[in-house]
């Protein structure tokens, strides 16, 4: 099922939540919607769901207007950022809540096949007798995606779905949560502020910030051509040197970059630390070492430009230099943007 | 070494004097204040025999007496608890203007001696009162009538249920009725199989505190009841009453009743205080709890 927002608009009393999103979901598609906190994602998700209403705008499923149409009639699966599983239902009975509710009356034999299928599908056949409270977060997670799946939705909408997890448990379920997508097809929108777990997962990633859509595109588009200094810095770490552009080349120190667009005047060239070469003759910017941090698989080297601006970059394990040390930094890679 | 030992308490303010001095201050203050009065209502009552127990107790007074009590408590309990269950729902899951007003004026009972109830009633349906002469134009009688005790009492004990039920329905948020409603429950199933059972312990709890109170209540009873022997003098009053005739037996007869109705009142809400209930947090309320080591199969 395609997804469609057009200028949707939350306000929430004096806060604007989202200003005029506009989003097309292709049918299948896998979309994370990505930004900091306070970015909207959330209530766009939640707006799509119908747990919000927009205040302006129109979200379409299909060809279908459903701006209006009810959450329990809307036909989505919608994951809670902590699950939101009945404590006192049992596993299998939380699975099965969505079919006995349903106007679709199904048998109790029918209803139990599927519950066991769908407890196949996310992996954890044999737990349908527990109870919430006796099993592990991610199987929580499982539990609730099996859930939400349990109703045939349209669309499947998860809110954070790992945040609540720690760091091994997340990438197994990640890599898991995409098999299952690719198995069913079905068009999925999840909300995350981890940029490694949109990234892993999505087809494409919708980059928001204060309530805008700031940049949406494939992984390999937004990593290697971040739309605005925001996206640069909030995809990973990036470096930040004030220059001065003119005729569309930026300058600092008498190191020239390209700055194809940028109007004259004064601009802001970001890097990533992977992207400097520490050198001792003359080529780049010069600088001295303020610090040396070790890391497990390389060092972080924290230098300071002649005029003071600071600048990180990743070295290899065995980088001899020390503090004090001068040199020059070589960037390759230089984005720049306007200030 | 040893000698070092003994002398030094085990931990902070549990030096052996102060520690003996004080439990066996509170002991005796327990033993002064609240179990010998209570004694002494079982003797005093049975001081007589049973047998004449027995009769004070099937004394046709004291017999409507209990009528009255019970029969206000069958009406006033289940009001409150579905006032309660609807404030509580409106308070917890709702953002309306006035929310935080409503919070505090549903307190007010707590806080008003149950007296000035009983005479804010009197103004408002009594004779000279707001709605008096309207009322006894239409023969409807409020004061010094059932509907009079029931309201007083509806009154004190409002808040009860609504109390148990606001810190826990807060802490559960909103996650559960989203999540059934997105699995396409309607409105009244989400509340009858999602809401209700995460909270029967807590409501329970605050019914059987309503109940007690409601059976209780003397002050703003007393001042609506009228105190009309056999007509409407509810257990409280009719205690009160017999005790002003100087059948002191009868009294403590009566009393004991009311006492027996407070003891199991006591053992219900043990019960379920260890079920969880009256508490903020439920301990078995694990969904919300970030979860954080595990491992994945």
């Amino acid at each position: 099922m395609k997804i469609r927002l057009d200028t949707v608009v939350k306000t929430f009393d004096t806060f604007r939540a989202v200003h005029g999103v506009s989003l097309e979901i292709e049918s299948g598609e896998l979309v994370a919607l990505l930004g900091p906190s306070g970015s909207g994602k959330t209530t766009i998700l939640r707006m799509v769901a119908g747990l919000e209403f927009p205040d302006g705008g129109a979200i379409y499923f299909g060809d279908e207007n459903a701006t209006d149409i009810e959450v329990r009639h809307r036909g989505v699966g919608f994951v809670f950022q902590h699950y939101a599983l009945f404590p006192h239902m049992t596993v299998g009975e939380n699975i099965a809540f969505g079919m006995k509710v349903s106007k679709t009356k199904r048998s109790a034999t029918e209803i139990s096949g599927r519950v066991t299928h769908l407890l196949r599908l996310v992996q954890l056949e044999g737990l349908q007798d527990r109870f919430p409270a006796q099993i592990s977060g991610g199987q929580r997670q499982r539990v609730a995606l099996a859930r939400a799946l349990a109703v045939d939705p349209k669309v499947l909408l998860l809110d954070e779905p790992f945040g609540a997890l720690d760091a091994n448990v997340r990438r197994d379920l990640r890599r898991w949560l995409r098999k299952i997508h690719d198995e069913l097809g079905i068009t999925t929108l999840f909300v995350t502020h981890d940029q490694a777990e949109a990234l892993d997962l999505a087809d494409r990633v919708v980059i928001l910030d204060k309530g805008k859509i700031v940049q949406s595109g494939t992984p390999e588009e937004v990593c290697r051509a971040p739309a605005s200094a925001f996206v640069m810095n909030f995809l990973g770490d990036a470096n930040r040197l004030k220059v001065t552009v003119s005729d569309e080349k930026a300058q600092i120190q008498g190191v020239v970059f390209d700055a194809d667009g940028i109007a004259d005047g004064p601009a802001e060239l970001f890097f990533r630390p992977v992207d400097v070469t520490w050198r001792e003759d003359g080529h780049g910017i010069q600088a001295t070492i303020a610090r040396v941090i070790d890391r497990p698989d390389s060092r972080r080297v924290l230098a300071l430009t002649v005029d003071g601006q600071s600048i990180e970059f990743d070295a290899a394990p065995e980088f001899p230099f020390r503090a004090e040390t001068r040199g020059f930094v070589d960037i390759r890679r230089p984005r720049v943007y306007p200030a | 070494m040893a000698k070092a030992k003994t002398r030094r308490p085990p931990r902070i303010g549990e030096a052996p004097v102060f520690r003996n001095s004080m439990i066996v201050i509170v002991l005796t203050l327990v033993a002064l204040v609240i179990v010998a009065p209570l004694a002494v209502i079982g003797f005093e009552a049975f001081s007589k025999g049973i047998a004449y127990f027995a009769k004070t107790i099937a004394n046709s007074d004291t017999r409507h007496a209990i009528l009255m009590t019970a029969l206000t408590a069958l009406i006033a309990v289940p009001i409150n608890t579905v006032f309660g269950v609807a404030t509580a729902w409106a308070i917890t899951k709702f953002d309306f203007p006035g929310r935080r007003l409503l919070l505090i004026i549903i307190e007010i009972p707590f806080s008003v001696s149950p007296i000035v109830a009983g005479v804010a009633y009197l103004f408002v349906y009594g004779l000279q009162g707001l709605f008096g002469e309207t009322l006894q134009s239409a023969d409807v009688r409020i004061l010094f009538a059932l509907p009079g005790i029931v309201l007083a009492s509806m009154f004190v004990t409002a808040p009860f249920v609504a109390r148990e039920l606001i810190p826990l329905m807060q802490a559960q948020g909103r996650d559960l009725e989203e999540a059934a409603t997105s699995l396409g429950a309607s409105g009244w199933r989400t509340f009858f199989s999602v809401t209700l059972p995460n909270i029967k312990w807590a409501l329970l709890y605050g019914v059987i505190l309503c109940n007690s109170r409601v059976m209780g209540e003397f002050g703003a009873v007393s001042v609506v009841s009228g105190n009309i022997r056999g007509q409407t003098n509810t257990l409280p009053l009719h205690i009160e009453l017999l005790y002003h005739d100087y059948n002191a037996v009868g009294a403590f007869a009566a009393a004991s009743i009311l006492a027996a109705l407070a003891v199991v009142t006591l053992i219900a809400k043990v019960a379920l205080e260890r079920r969880g209930a009256g508490r903020v947090r439920r301990p078995s309320l694990a969904g919300t709890a970030p979860a954080t080591s595990e491992t994945t199969p």
